[in-house]
């Protein structure tokens, strides 16, 4: 009895090295080019060409950063998707957690019949090219409006809207305020609402990010440059590799380190406010976790 | 006492009046709560599919949708006879179990392992920082991976430097693609994705973990006979929803990492549908694709759903 208990605990120890290993080398493949990123957009462009930034920036430049400031098609596409994003996020709740909430009644009538119609375009859509039509013949193309209002439904986030409130806000609190003479629309605002931050926080999180890093919706609907997002601004310039003007560099070599510099820094410009959203959020994470894994 | 009765009467009929109009209203109310996502939906998913018939039309615009040539299935046999069906179909398929394969076990594998670390404060930031990629867009991601993959300035250029020897172009090589395309996802997404199996895991009820230990079990039995059956449900609700998905995948990514040295393996049906539908004005055609692909999907759900059923009793309906 003695020996195996030994010899587990030894066996445990050995798994515990292996575990940690295991976590520190997946820790360093995540971290590092986010890292990497990082240093190179504040290093002096020569430095990063050469591949002398490894670890730390060889000298603090901010060359690629005023770049980026400089250039005016970033900031309107930087104005653009900060709009769409506030603007979505809130037409997205003020669509969605009334209906998701209008579900989770007992009492609604036709409920099935309801529930039916939202589900099924999960599954059935018309396509791609119906869909640009209908937007079209809606006189939407190309308007500030078809980035928020024709996708603002999401049929899985009103789900587990619904699955949240049927879980977490008891029905009796329903029956007691009914008593007391409370309207459907008053219950809602003033105890659903206040009772529902953890759920509104989760959905916030995930409907910002999403409205930040979408660019389909722009590529199909969007022509004109002054309604652009960001993310199309940053295709031009990460992907399809088209440089911008320069009043920086002298030579030619120095102009296409300071391009490649710039990358850097415009991934940081973009990238980091919607991280920082993230902190906000985290509290209510835990709790908008077990909603998300609440089945139905 | 005919008034009493009287007063008995009208006082129930304005009850049952009230509770009427009390369940009307309050259904209403639920109604006008409704009413918006409803209208949305149908605008933009309904009507929608009353264009499907283009798919059996030759739809020109000038002419409208009810004015084009009825051609029945034309369109599919067009597009089944076609030299690309054949590679699109594949290269979806591949690209997708590919994916489906490396990306569903992995985050579940994370979430075992991460379950077993006692440091603390590692743990929290092992947690925050495996979050964070998951906040970086498409673009940006692509745009990461073109700089590191890079032969002349990326982190690969680097290494192949030190031994001498020439970088391949991995972003320009076909063989590459697909691996590209599903370790990127796995690096942005597999800590995201886990979390949902931490929850899970958190939810284990201690007593088992403590009878284990007075049996005597390593930690690794643990996992063999604790969590993994505990987290099974979780895993197989998680599987159905990816085979229904098989051929949804998704067209930012790859329309980003496609150039035209590698089109023969990263020309999938979200991409044709998008080049022959709104770059080459094709519009039949393209629909003809997108019908095939969310009838495909909706099969695929059903017949997953259906395996998982009889297996196992976990199932989405």
């Amino acid at each position: 009895m003695k020996t195996k208990i030994v010899t587990s605990a030894k066996r445990d120890k050995l798994f515990d090295v292996v575990v940690l290993a295991f976590c520190i080398i997946t820790f360093i493949i995540i971290v590092y080019p986010v890292y990497f990123i990082l240093i190179a957009s504040f290093s002096k462009a020569s430095d990063v060409a050469r591949g002398n930034v490894w670890i730390f920036p060889t000298s603090i430049c901010l060359d690629g950063y005023r770049e980026v400031f400089k250039s005016g098609e970033i900031w309107v596409g930087y104005r653009n998707t900060i709009l769409y994003t506030i603007v979505g996020t809130i037409l997205f709740l003020v669509i969605n957690m009334p209906a998701a909430y209008a579900l989770s009644r007992k009492d609604l009538k036709g409920k099935k019949i309801i529930l039916f119609y939202f589900m099924f375009t999960m599954f059935f859509n018309g396509g791609m090219i119906p869909t640009y039509f209908t937007i079209k013949s809606f006189g939407l193309y190309n308007t500030f409006w078809v980035m928020v209002l024709p996708f603002s439904v999401n049929v899985y986030n009103i789900i587990v809207m619904k699955s949240f409130f049927d879980n977490s806000i008891p029905s009796s609190l329903y029956d007691a305020a009914r008593i007391d003479g409370c309207s459907t629309t008053r219950y809602f605002i003033s105890i659903v609402i206040p009772l529902s931050k953890a759920i509104i926080a989760v959905m916030t999180l995930w409907t910002a990010v999403s409205m930040w890093n979408s660019y389909f919706n722009a590529l199909l609907y969007i022509k004109d440059d002054g309604l652009k997002p960001l993310q199309l601004i940053l295709r031009n310039i990460l992907v399809k590799n088209e440089s911008m003007n320069f009043t920086g560099g002298t030579s030619q070599v120095a102009v296409r380190q300071l391009a490649e510099v710039m990358k850097y820094s415009v991934i940081v410009v973009s990238t980091v406010p919607i991280m920082c959203i993230y902190p906000f959020v985290q509290k209510y994470f835990n709790q908008g976790v077990m909603i998300g894994s609440v089945k139905e | 006492m005919t008034k009493n009765k009287d007063i008995a009467k009208t006082m129930q009929t304005t009850l049952t009046k009230g509770k009427w109009k009390n369940t009307f209203l309050n259904n209403f109310e639920l109604y006008l709560f409704l009413l918006p996502a409803v209208i949305v939906l149908f605008c933009f998913n309904y009507i929608p599919m009353y264009g499907i018939q283009m798919a059996f039309r030759n739809f020109k615009p000038a002419q409208g949708m009810i004015g084009s040539e009825w051609v029945g299935l034309a369109n599919f046999s067009r597009f089944f006879h076609s030299y690309q069906f054949e590679t699109i179909l594949k290269n979806t398929l591949i690209l997708s179990i590919y994916e489906i394969i490396v990306s569903f076990p992995i985050p579940i594998i994370l979430a075992l392992l991460l379950n077993q670390l006692k440091y603390c404060r590692f743990k929290k930031v092992y947690q925050v920082v495996t979050y964070l990629p998951h906040f970086i867009s498409t673009v940006v991601l692509v745009g990461i991976m073109k700089i590191m993959l890079s032969p002349s300035i990326g982190i690969l250029g680097a290494i192949a430097g030190a031994f001498d020897i020439q970088a391949p172009n991995l972003l320009a090589e076909t063989s590459a693609f697909r691996s590209i395309y599903v370790w990127s996802g796995v690096w942005q997404n597999a800590g995201w994705d886990s979390i949902i199996y931490i929850a899970a895991l958190a939810g284990i009820d201690p007593s088992l973990y403590e009878a284990a230990s007075v049996d005597g079990a390593t930690k690794w039995q643990k996992i063999l006979h604790i969590d993994i059956p505990c987290i099974a449900p979780t895993c197989i609700i998680m599987l159905i929803l990816r085979i229904g998905g098989i051929m949804n995948i998704g067209f930012e990514k790859v329309y980003l990492l496609q150039n035209s040295l590698n089109t023969s393996v990263s020309e999938i049906i979200a991409t044709y549908t998008y080049r022959m539908g709104i770059l080459k004005l094709q519009y039949s055609l393209s629909s003809t694709v997108g019908l095939f692909n969310t009838v495909v999907n909706v099969i695929l759900l059903v017949a997953a759903n259906r395996i998982a059923k009889k297996l196992s009793n976990e199932s989405l309906w």
